[in-house]
C-alpha cells in the first residue's frame, strides 16, 4: 500500500508525457501512473486524464485507491484516435489538425489507457444517454426510500440522479428482493437491496487489507454481496468499506441512524490512537462528536484508517469528564473553585519552589505547542521531565505499536527521554529521596506510572487531565483539560510528519486548552512574553526548535509537512 | 441438391466408428500431428521457418475463422502470442458449448474425441505451449469421461506427455468441468473460472487473453470445432483448406439445425456453398406439411432473427470491376459470415433455428430472454439489470399481464444494453434477440399487450377479477 511507503512513487523517474484532448481541451499527462495498490507504473487512463483538466466523469465502481473493476459502466465515454498514414504518422486535415477516427463503441474511462493524440468526449448526447441508461438500470431494483436510508446526503445514486435521473420510474415489474439488515461483521451492517454491486468493498478488503472475506454469490440481477460462510467480516479496516460504499448498502453499526450527515460539521483533524496520525475529519453536531472519517493524505494514511482509531472518540463526550478546577484545602477536603483561583494557587506554588524540586510527567498525547510550553516551564524550574510510553499491537497497514500520537514531538521538544519513559525511574527515586516535592502531571496518571506509594510522598500533586483516574482524587490542584477535538494544535507522527488538528467541539465546563494555562505559567515564571495564540506559540516553537525550522503555522497546510529529521 | 462436405464429421456416425484411439488410428488419425512434428526448418519465401512456425503459417494461410461465435481469424489470434514474454503460454479448448440451438461440439467430443486432441496437440506444438486445458461444460458428463479416456490413450501412445513421438516436445492436457454457466463460454469468464474464481469476464483492455490470459500469461482460447479444423488444415495444407468455403470465410462448418423442420440435426457444409433454403429443405427435410416459414434465427439464440420474405441488398463486384447491387431473398442467402452480416445477423455458433407460422414469437422471445436473464453473470450494470428486466416484461406478456405500450417499452430497454456498453458480448447476446424480434414482429407484441389490456378492462367492467 502506498501509504506505508509514500516516497516510493516520488523517487521513480518522471514518466514521459502524452498529450490528449478532453472535450477539445489539450492536456499533457504522464504516460504511466503508479498502480493504486502495488505502486508499479501502469498506463494512465482516460479518467485520470479527465481529472487533470477537472472534467468530472461520473462513476461508482472506480476508486483512485483501488484496482479497477470496470463494472458500473457509468464512466462510459466516447473517444477518437488519430488516423495514421502508411508512414505511421498521423494524417492531417487541410487545416493542419490531425484526422481523428471516432471509435464506434464507447469505452469505460476508468480502465481505458490513453494514447498520444487521443480525443476524449465526455459531454456528447450519446454519453449523456448512456449515463441515463446506467442510472435507470441501477435504480430499477434499488429501494427508492431515501428518506429512511442512512446514506442520504452522501449517496452517489442520489447525486447522479439529479443530473441523469428521471422524475418518475417507468419500471412496473416486481423488484428483486434480497436480504436486508445482514450482519456482515461486528461493525458492519449490510442492506443487499441497496447494494449496486460495484465491488469496491470486496476489492478493498482483498487487495488493500489482504483479508479476502467478501464476495458475491448468485447470478445476474440476483447477485448478492456476502461474507465468506462462517467467517464474519472482522478485520481492523472494515469501516473503510462504509466510506467506500457509494450507496447505503454498507453502514457502520456505530454511526447508522445517529445523525443526518448534512447536519454534521466537518473539522479537519488527526487521529490520536497511535503514532501513525491518520488524517481525519471529525463529524460533529451541537457539541457532540458523531464520527471520525479518514481524510486522504498520500504521505500518511492514503484514504484509510483503522476501525480501532475510528471508533475511539466516545471518551470525548463522556459524562464523567473533568469539568471543574478543584483544590484540596486540607487533606481529603476538595473544593470547586473558579479557574483563576486554582491558577493563582498554582502560580504561587511554582514561584516559591526551589530549583530541582519539580518533576513533570507530561504526555505524548499533548500537542507540540503544549509540550513546548511545558518544556520551557520545566527548564526554568530545573524540573526532571518525561512522558510515559504507551505500546500495543501493530499491523502492516496503518496501526503503529506506539499508541501515543506525539511521541516524536515530545522527544523533539525535550520532554520525553531518548527512550520515552526512561526518566520515570529517576523521577520516582527523586520523589522517594525527598529531593522532588512537587509533581506536575499533565494528561498522564501519576499513580499508574510512578506508583501510589511514590505519589503519596509528594508535597504537592498538580494534575491537569481530561478524565478521572487514580491520581485525580489525590491532586492538590486539579485542572480540567481538553481533548484534541476541543482545541487547535499539532502532532508529529512516527515518520516525522508534522500535522495540524482543528477544534471541532467546545470543551465541557471550565475546561480550557492546556496551552492557555501553560502559557500563563511559563510567562509568569520565565518573565517573558509568549504569544497568546496557538499559531503564535507554534511559530515561536518552530523558531526555537531546529527540527521545526522554517515552518510557520500559516504555512503548514492541512496535509502537514515532513520534518527534516 | 448440395451435398454435405464432411471433413470434421468424416468418421462420425459411420458404421462401427468408435471413439477409441484404435479406431481413430485405423482411420488415419494423428497423421496431422506426425506431419507437424516431422516438419524441419525450411526456407519459405526467403525466410527460414521452424516447424512450429510453418504450422502457424499454414493456419494463417487457411484463413480459418473461429467457430465459437465471434468468427475471429484463428491465425491472427495465434499471432498475438508473444513468445518472448518469458511467461508460459497456455491453450484452452473452449468446450463450454452453451449457446441455445448449438450441438456441434458435442458430436465431436462424444464421437471423435481424438480428433479434438490431435488438433489441440498440433495447436500447442505450433505455439510452444506445454500445458493446455479443455474447459468442458458441466452438463457434458459423459463427454468429460470420454475425454479422460481419450487423454489416457493418447498418453499411452506418446501423443501426450514427455518427449512426444521422440520430438523432445512435452505437453499435458487437463480437463476442467464447468459448473453449468453460459458465461463460462466467454473466453475471459472461462479463464477466471479456470483460475477458480467467479466467471466474471475481464475488461478488455487490458485483459486480452493473448497478453494477459490464464494466470495473466499469454493464452489462446479456441473452440472445439476450430481446433479440429487445425488438424485438417495441417493434413491438407492451408492453401488447400482455403479453397473450401468462401475467400473471406474458408473451410467447412458444422451446422446445428433445430426448430420446426422435419429432420433437425447437424450437417457439415462448405461455408457459402449452401443457402438457408437448402439447409431447411434439403438437409432438414423441409417444414412440416402445411406450415409456412415465419423466421430463422441463423447463428444461435443470440443472433438477430431473420423474417420470412425479407430481401437483402448486396453489392457484388463484377469481373469488369463494376459494382452491381443485387437482391437476395432470405432462403437464397448463402450460409457464410459475409452474407449473414449483410442480412443484419451473423453465423455465430452455426446454430440455425427455424420457426414456422405456428410459432408464438412472444413466447419464443420470452424463452430466450429468460435464458439470458438466468445466465447473466451480474458483473456489469446494463446486462445484469437489463436482462432480467426484459425477461420480466416478457413474462408478463406471456402470462396475460401485457400492456399496449410494452412493445415500445421492451425495445427501449433493449436499446440501452448493447453497443460496447457492457464488459463482454453478453450485453449484445441478450439484447439483439429482443431488438430484432421487436423490430421485425412488433405487431405481434403490441397486439398481445393490447389484447391483455382489453381483456382486463372488459373483465373489470363485467365485475371480473381484472388486474392492472
Amino acid at each position: 500500500m502506498s501509504a506505508s511507503n509514500p516516497e516510493k512513487t516520488n523517487s521513480s523517474p518522471p514518466a514521459s508525457l502524452v498529450t490528449v484532448k478532453v472535450n477539445g481541451r489539450p492536456v499533457e499527462v504522464p504516460r504511466t501512473m503508479p498502480h493504486p495498490v502495488t505502486g508499479k507504473p501502469v498506463p494512465t487512463t482516460m479518467i485520470q486524464a479527465c481529472e487533470a483538466v477537472q472534467v468530472a466523469v461520473p462513476h461508482y465502481c472506480y476508486h483512485h485507491k483501488l484496482p479497477v473493476a470496470g463494472n458500473c459502466r457509468m464512466c462510459l465515454v466516447e473517444y477518437g484516435t488519430p488516423v495514421l498514414g502508411p508512414d505511421r504518422k498521423p494524417l492531417k486535415n487541410p487545416d493542419g489538425s490531425p484526422v481523428i477516427s471516432k471509435a464506434p463503441n464507447p469505452a469505460i474511462a476508468c480502465a481505458t489507457p490513453i494514447m498520444p493524440g487521443m480525443e476524449i468526449y465526455t459531454n456528447t448526447p450519446a454519453v449523456e444517454s448512456m449515463r441515463k441508461a446506467v442510472l435507470e438500470f441501477l435504480l430499477i431494483n434499488h429501494p427508492l426510500d431515501c428518506p429512511i436510508c442512512d446514506q442520504a446526503g452522501e449517496c452517489k445514486l442520489q447525486e447522479y440522479a439529479v443530473e441523469y435521473g428521471q422524475t418518475a420510474s417507468r419500471f412496473v415489474e416486481e423488484k428483486v428482493h434480497k436480504p436486508k439488515q445482514v450482519d456482515l461483521g461486528p461493525r458492519i451492517l449490510l442492506d443487499d437491496e441497496r447494494c449496486i454491486l460495484c465491488t469496491r468493498c470486496i476489492r478493498f478488503t482483498r487487495e488493500v487489507v489482504g483479508d479476502d472475506c467478501l464476495g458475491i454469490v448468485n447470478r445476474g440481477s440476483h447477485n448478492t454481496l456476502t461474507h465468506y460462510p462462517g467467517q464474519p467480516f472482522d478485520n481492523n479496516y472494515t469501516l473503510n468499506t462504509v466510506d467506500l460504499c457509494p450507496v447505503g448498502a454498507l453502514t457502520s453499526k456505530d454511526f447508522r441512524f445517529q445523525s443526518r450527515v448534512w447536519f454534521l460539521k466537518r473539522t479537519k483533524s488527526v487521529c490520536t490512537s497511535c503514532a501513525t496520525g491518520c488524517n481525519i475529519v471529525i463529524g460533529s453536531r451541537e457539541n457532540r462528536v458523531y464520527r471520525y472519517e479518514p481524510r486522504e493524505n498520500e504521505a500518511v494514511n492514503s484514504c484509510w484508517m483503522c476501525d480501532q482509531g475510528r471508533l475511539n472518540y466516545r471518551w470525548i463526550g463522556r459524562e464523567d469528564r473533568l469539568q471543574n478546577a478543584v483544590i484540596q484545602q486540607t487533606r481529603g477536603q476538595f473544593v470547586q473553585v473558579p479557574w483563576s483561583q486554582a491558577m493563582d494557587q498554582l502560580l504561587q506554588h511554582l514561584r516559591k519552589i526551589p530549583s530541582g524540586s519539580l518533576a513533570i510527567l507530561a504526555s505524548a498525547r499533548q500537542s507540540n505547542e503544549e509540550l513546548f510550553l511545558t518544556a520551557r516551564l520545566g527548564r526554568r524550574l530545573g524540573a526532571i521531565m518525561d512522558s510515559p510510553p504507551r505500546t500495543g499491537a501493530d499491523d502492516r497497514l496503518l496501526m503503529h505499536a506506539d499508541k501515543n500520537p506525539n511521541t516524536l514531538g515530545a522527544r523533539l521538544l525535550g520532554i520525553a527521554a531518548a527512550q520515552p519513559g526512561g526518566n520515570l525511574q529517576a523521577m520516582a527515586e527523586g520523589i522517594c529521596r525527598g529531593d522532588i516535592r512537587t509533581l506536575l502531571a499533565l494528561g498522564e496518571d501519576a499513580v499508574k506510572h510512578l506508583g501510589q506509594s511514590v505519589v503519596e510522598r509528594l508535597d504537592q500533586l498538580i494534575v491537569c487531565d481530561i478524565l478521572p483516574n487514580q491520581s485525580t482524587p489525590q491532586a492538590h490542584i486539579l485542572l480540567p483539560g481538553c481533548a484534541h477535538a476541543e482545541k487547535w494544535g499539532t502532532f508529529v507522527n512516527h515518520q516525522g510528519r508534522l500535522q495540524k488538528f482543528g477544534r471541532a467541539v467546545e470543551a465541557p465546563g471550565q475546561a480550557q486548552p492546556e496551552w492557555q494555562f501553560l502559557r500563563q505559567a511559563a510567562q509568569d515564571i520565565g518573565g517573558e512574553s509568549i504569544p497568546a495564540s496557538v499559531g503564535g506559540i507554534f511559530d515561536e516553537m518552530a523558531r526555537e526548535t531546529p527540527a521545526f525550522n522554517g515552518i510557520t503555522w500559516a504555512g503548514l497546510g492541512d496535509l502537514g509537512a515532513t520534518l527534516p529529521i | 441438391m448440395p451435398a454435405e462436405y464432411r471433413l470434421i464429421l468424416k468418421n462420425i456416425d459411420q458404421a462401427g466408428y468408435q471413439p477409441d484411439i484404435r479406431c481413430y488410428l485405423g482411420h488415419g488419425g494423428y497423421a496431422g500431428l506426425k506431419k507437424a512434428i516431422a516438419l524441419g526448418a525450411t526456407v519459405v519465401e526467403g525466410k527460414e521457418l521452424s516447424g512450429p512456425e510453418q504450422v502457424r503459417r499454414e493456419v494463417k494461410l487457411s484463413g480459418l475463422r473461429g467457430r465459437g461465435g465471434a468468427g475471429f481469424p484463428c491465425g491472427t489470434k495465434w499471432s498475438f502470442i508473444d513468445h518472448s514474454s518469458g511467461r508460459p503460454a497456455y491453450l484452452i479448448c473452449n468446450a463450454d458449448e452453451s449457446e441455445p440451438g448449438t450441438f456441434k461440439d458435442r458430436q465431436i467430443i462424444y464421437k471423435d474425441p481424438h480428433q479434438l486432441l490431435e488438433g489441440m496437440i498440433i495447436a500447442c506444438y505450433a505455439n510452444h505451449i506445454h500445458q493446455a486445458y479443455i474447459y468442458i461444460r458441466g452438463e457434458f458428463v459423459e463427454g468429460a469421461r470420454i475425454l479422460v479416456r481419450a487423454l489416457a490413450e493418447a498418453r499411452q501412445h506418446n501423443f501426450l506427455g514427455r518427449n512426444i513421438l521422440q520430438s523432445g516436445y512435452d505437453l499435458e492436457i487437463f480437463i476442467h468441468r464447468g459448473a453449468g454457466a453460459y458465461i463460462c463460454g466467454e473466453e475471459t469468464g472461462l479463464i477466471e473460472s479456470l483460475e477458480g474464481k467467479r466467471p466474471y469476464p475481464r475488461i478488455k483492455p487490458p485483459y486480452y487473453p493473448a497478453a494477459y490470459g490464464l494466470y495473466l500469461c499469454p493464452t489462446i482460447v479456441n473452440n472445439v470445432e476450430t481446433l479440429c479444423a487445425v488438424k485438417h488444415i495441417l493434413e491438407m495444407g492451408g492453401g488447400e483448406y482455403a479453397k473450401l468455403g468462401t475467400p473471406g470465410d474458408p473451410g467447412t462448418r458444422v451446422i446445428s439445425l433445430s426448430g420446426q423442420v422435419q429432420k433437425p440435426g447437424y450437417f457439415e457444409i462448405q461455408i457459402g456453398q449452401v443457402t438457408l433454403g437448402q439447409l431447411i429443405n434439403d438437409f432438414g427435410g423441409g417444414l412440416r406439411p402445411g406450415r409456412k416459414l415465419k423466421a430463422i434465427i441463423p447463428g444461435g439464440s443470440s443472433s438477430k432473427i431473420l423474417k420470412a420474405g425479407e430481401r437483402y441488398k448486396f453489392k457484388a463486384k463484377q469481373p469488369d470491376g463494376k459494382e452491381l447491387e443485387k437482391e437476395v431473398a432470405l432462403l437464397d442467402l448463402k450460409y457464410d459470415s459475409a452474407s449473414l452480416a449483410g442480412a443484419g445477423s451473423m453465423c455465430g455458433s452455426g446454430a440455425v433455428i427455424v420457426l414456422d407460422d405456428t410459432a408464438d414469437l412472444v413466447l419464443a422471445l420470452a424463452n430466450i430472454s429468460e435464458f439470458y436473464a438466468h445466465e447473466s453473470c451480474g458483473q456489469c450494470t446494463p446486462c445484469r439489470e437489463g436482462s432480467l428486466w426484459m425477461a420480466k416484461v416478457l413474462h408478463r406478456l406471456t402470462h396475460g399481464q401485457g400492456r399496449a405500450q410494452d412493445a415500445d417499452y421492451l425495445l427501449q430497454i433493449a436499446n440501452q444494453i448493447p453497443g460496447g456498453r457492457t464488459v463482454c458480448a453478453f450485453g449484445e447476446a441478450c439484447s439483439w434477440p429482443v431488438q430484432s424480434f421487436l423490430n421485425k414482429f412488433k405487431d405481434e407484441f403490441a397486439a398481445r399487450g393490447r389484447a391483455d389490456e382489453q381483456r382486463r378492462t372488459s373483465g373489470a367492467q363485467g365485475g371480473g377479477q381484472g388486474r392492472p
